[in-house]
């Protein structure tokens, strides 16, 4: 059984890195997944695992992942939000593990949205 | 929803919006009585009787203080497939739980699913509230308690990386020990 111990050595590792934390905490980037039934049937989840994935393996800082709910848009799900401070928000449509991790190699590593997955460019056809 | 605990994550996140603190979710397989039980149990805003009457009817929902859609009827209907029962009770102001017993052998189960993954985005994505999970095979059986970690842990987060993975790691070690890695 995996033990409490472990974690309080992570605490005293981290507590030496409070800058860095603090810093964590002022996230420029948040990317929100819609968590409600249409999107968790649509595959929320695995898209999550993704980005949250993704995030972790590629080390980058400033970006935080969080969940929010139904917003009348299920036909679209699942759906992921990029806000970014002082930016419009993108919203990205009918996504998937390989879209999800796109979205963090083009437009959150490098600063590119991606149009075609954007709702926008459903309502333009 | 093809996992129950896709429907785990889909259920709790009615308590989220219930406004809960703690919510506390188990498993428990019986393989002897052939069944597994899963509770989602939390202490929300509650609702009253008239709420709670109509929260398995697909067409009932309400989007003031929950939402309440498809979810739940899913959930009830899984479960009932199986042969097994559902129930849902509540209080207003103290909370709501949510039982759903499955025939643990029965052809139309759905399979449990990634769990852990269900547990573990729910802590990460809601640190400001607690959660307490049970999973429990027979006799052997291991538990999750956020208040535990943050009493560790202070003021370092839970979705901080190296958190995270070691919740990941903490749910995959210990369900392993629990279940040797039989699919539930």
């Amino acid at each position: 059984m995996k033990s409490l111990d472990e974690l309080k050595a992570i605490r005293e590792k981290m507590q030496s890195q409070i800058d860095l934390r603090s810093e964590n905490e002022h996230a420029s980037t948040r990317i929100v997944v819609g968590m409600a039934t249409c999107g968790i049937a649509a595959g929320a989840r695995t898209v999550l695992k993704a980005l949250s994935d993704s995030i972790h393996e590629k080390k980058i800082e400033n970006v935080i992942v969080t969940q929010t709910g139904c917003i009348g848009l299920c036909q679209y799900e699942p759906i992921v939000e990029v806000i970014e401070a002082g930016k419009d928000k993108v919203t990205y449509i009918n996504m998937d593990e390989k879209k999800a991790q796109e979205i963090i190699e083009q437009h959150i590593i490098r600063g590119q949205i991606v149009n075609e997955y954007t709702i926008n460019s459903k309502m333009s056809e | 929803m093809t996992e129950i605990s896709l429907n785990i994550l889909d259920v709790a996140q009615n308590s989220i919006s219930a406004g809960a603190k703690l919510i506390e979710i188990s498993v428990i397989a019986d393989i002897k009585k052939d069944i597994l039980t899963v509770e989602i149990k939390d202490n929300g805003c509650g609702m009253d009787d008239e709420k709670l009457k109509n929260v398995v009817d697909p067409f009932f929902t309400t989007r003031t203080t929950r939402k309440i859609g498809l979810g739940i009827p899913f959930f009830k209907l899984a479960a009932e497939n199986t042969g097994g029962s559902f129930n849902i009770t509540s209080q207003l102001g103290l909370g709501t739980t949510v039982t759903a017993v499955f025939g643990l052998s029965h052809i139309d189960r759905m399979p449990l699913g990634d769990i852990n993954f269900t547990i573990h985005s729910l802590i990460t994505l809601n640190p400001s509230i607690d959660f307490f999970y049970l999973y429990k095979i027979d006799e052997r059986c291991f538990t999750l308690d956020t208040r535990e970690f943050r009493e560790i842990l202070g003021d370092i987060p839970f979705n901080s990386p190296e958190v995270s993975a070691y919740i990941n790691d903490y749910l995959n070690e210990n369900k392993q020990v629990v279940d040797s890695g039989t699919v539930i």
